[in-house]
């Protein structure tokens, strides 16, 4: 199903469009607050969805952990430097329930080390729900479900 | 021994010579004495496969390999690749094939579960001509199979004839270790594939090498975490190949001070979780281990970290291209609840752990510092240069990394010095 509401199309893709930004601006402490407070954000492998397998290589269900994940990338986590660049396709919202919206959208994370090659790290789409509030979507649900399932080296930058 | 080795001397336990993570005469030499040799190579688990005609794709080695579950229940593996032209017979990852024949898509070649050859077209050729030659005998032409056996779950193959029974290769200190985390049914939760530019072994060192943990993985002192009160415990098999290492759950305060001044680093102990259900852990064995990682030589890690359960399938693309294939399980009567924590506590590992990222950077650093450096060894002296049977492994010993080097060296003694001839 794909719905036409132009205002609700805007306000996704404008969502989708600055969530890109920010990670690919690295603006990591910036990126919980597209999220609701009681959030999940999930990054899983197709082959576990297409088989009903629920294990993912990222799962929040706060967005006190998505804080955490930024903390820990930060002062923590080592993986090689890098730039990430998203490219997100115009979302398909596919059903709308008060102030809900679900939405999907296809994504290309391009990724650049410092040989300075530019690589597909990773493909995939978000299936997402959004609260619609005061002329604001903000996340209440995110999962990636990447095709991509060799995760190249590790997965440290949310996606 | 506390010297560097000289340049040029042959590999030891403690001083490995570099150009075994990038010579590809030597990856071919692990490919027939170490994959194919004297080994059980882990294929994957029966959870994956429950029914009649389920299969798995996997691998021993670089070698492609198919395990089936055949109708009469028993677990089969067999090399994929068509006894006819070499073609890849099965091309799905996984699947359930109902009538348990597999066939090649290019000349419709069929086999069964088992691998036997069992239908060729045109076989005696279409109205008197062409066919094969009356002395065909399809039984000459099945796929390749492995020997196969499972221990708790665990399935395992093996190339070699001569190879003991699969749990004397395990032997009783590793059984014990796999029957704590086997202790009753599983389900799969999932997998994840990571892709390291690096050679097999560097992981394998890794998984067995404690040293680097507290060190290389900073999310637990970052956040103040690291607790010098654990106990923990390591354990060799006795050929060296097989090494496990626990710790137990907590009992004391938090005290990162001291490590900290040893370890040559600002431990940072600010910041503070927001959500600490990532790191609650529940005990659900009879014992209070919080981590047990195991490393079965060649090519499986088996883990249980907090609530997390695993193996780690080793396969090896090539000198410097390993997948690692995570299949993460709980038990099969956990309820919703406790797959969501085993969900959260999943954080902590895979190619996006927050305790465990950091080692496919480390193979990757390592395979590159080591570009050129063939006739130059590592240093593997932590902890003294013998290979024992018990240690304490609480990050102040090498004793189970020396111990790899032990058994692969006793596998491919000869392969490394007609290559080290080869290019002398």
């Amino acid at each position: 199903m794909s719905l036409v509401e132009p205002v609700l199309q805007g306000l996704v893709d404008s969502l989708n469009a600055a969530y890109g930004l920010c990670l690919d601006d690295d603006r990591l402490e910036e990126w919980p607050e597209f999220f609701v407070d009681d959030c999940l954000y999930q990054v899983i492998a197709r082959e576990n969805v297409d088989n009903g397998l629920p294990a993912a290589v990222m799962y929040c269900d706060s967005k006190g952990m998505l804080v955490d994940r930024v903390v820990a990338l930060r002062r923590a986590n080592v993986f090689p430097e890098h730039f990430s660049r998203h490219l997100i396709s115009r979302a398909v919202l596919t059903g709308i329930d008060g102030d809900t919206v679900s939405a999907e959208a296809s994504y290309a994370l391009l990724q650049t080390r410092n040989d300075g090659e530019t690589r597909i790290y990773n493909a995939g789409k978000y299936v997402d729900r959004l609260l619609i509030k005061d002329g604001v979507a903000k996340l209440v649900s995110r999962m990636c479900v990447y095709d991509t399932h060799r995760i190249a080296t590790l997965l440290a930058t949310p996606i | 021994m506390n010297a560097m080795a000289p340049v040029g001397a042959p590999s030891l336990p403690t001083a490995v010579d570099y150009k075994v993570y990038h010579d590809t005469q030597i990856f071919a030499s692990e490919q027939r004495s170490v994959f194919k040799g004297r080994t059980w190579c882990y294929l994957g688990l029966e959870a994956e496969i429950p029914n009649a005609g389920d299969f798995r794709a996997t691998h021993v080695g670089e070698t492609p390999v198919v395990l089936v579950r055949g109708q009469e229940g028993k677990i089969h593996a067999w090399v994929n690749r068509c006894a006819h032209k070499g073609a890849t017979v099965c091309r799905s990852l996984r699947g359930n094939q109902a009538d348990g024949a597999f066939v090649c898509v290019y000349h419709q070649w069929a086999y069964d579960s088992e691998g036997t050859l069992v239908g060729v077209p045109f076989r005696r050729g279409l109205k008197g001509v062409g066919g094969y030659d009356k002395d065909f005998d399809p039984a000459n032409h099945s796929l390749e199979k492995l020997r196969v056996e499972s221990y708790k779950g665990m399935v395992f193959g093996t190339f070699s004839a001569e190879i003991e029974p699969l749990e004397d290769f395990l032997g009783p200190v590793m059984r014990k270790y796999i029957d704590r985390v086997f202790h009753r049914p599983i389900r799969v939760l999932g997998y994840s594939r990571q892709y390291m530019a690096g050679n097999w072994k560097l992981y394998s060192e890794n998984s067995r090498d404690s040293y680097h943990g507290a060190l290389l993985h900073l999310f637990y002192p970052t956040f103040g975490i690291y607790r010098q009160s654990q106990d923990s415990a390591g354990e060799l098999a006795e050929q060296g190949f097989h090494n496990v290492f626990t710790v137990s759950k907590p009992k004391g305060d938090i005290d990162y001070g001291s490590f900290g001044d040893e370890a040559n680093r600002e431990m940072q102990g600010a910041a503070k979780l927001q959500d600490e259900s990532l790191l609650q852990f529940r005990p659900e064995i009879e014992d209070d281990v919080g981590l047990h990682i195991q490393s079965l030589f060649p090519s499986v890690v088996l883990q249980q970290i907090q609530n997390t359960l695993a193996t780690r399938q080793i396969v090896t693309h090539g000198v410097d291209k390993t997948e690692l294939v995570w299949t993460y399980f709980g038990y099969a009567d956990d309820d919703e609840e406790t797959t969501r924590h085993r969900l959260r506590n999943l954080n902590l590992v895979g190619p996006s752990g927050l305790i465990s990222m950091e080692d496919g950077e480390a193979v990757e650093l390592c395979q590159q510092g080591t570009i050129g450096a063939e006739g130059k060894h590592s240093f593997i002296e932590m902890g003294g240069d013998d290979v024992r049977g018990y240690y304490a492994p609480m990050g102040m010993d090498e004793n189970a990394v020396r111990g790899f080097w032990k058994g692969y060296l006793s596998l491919m003694g000869d392969a490394l010095a007609v290559s080290a001839e080869a290019s002398a």
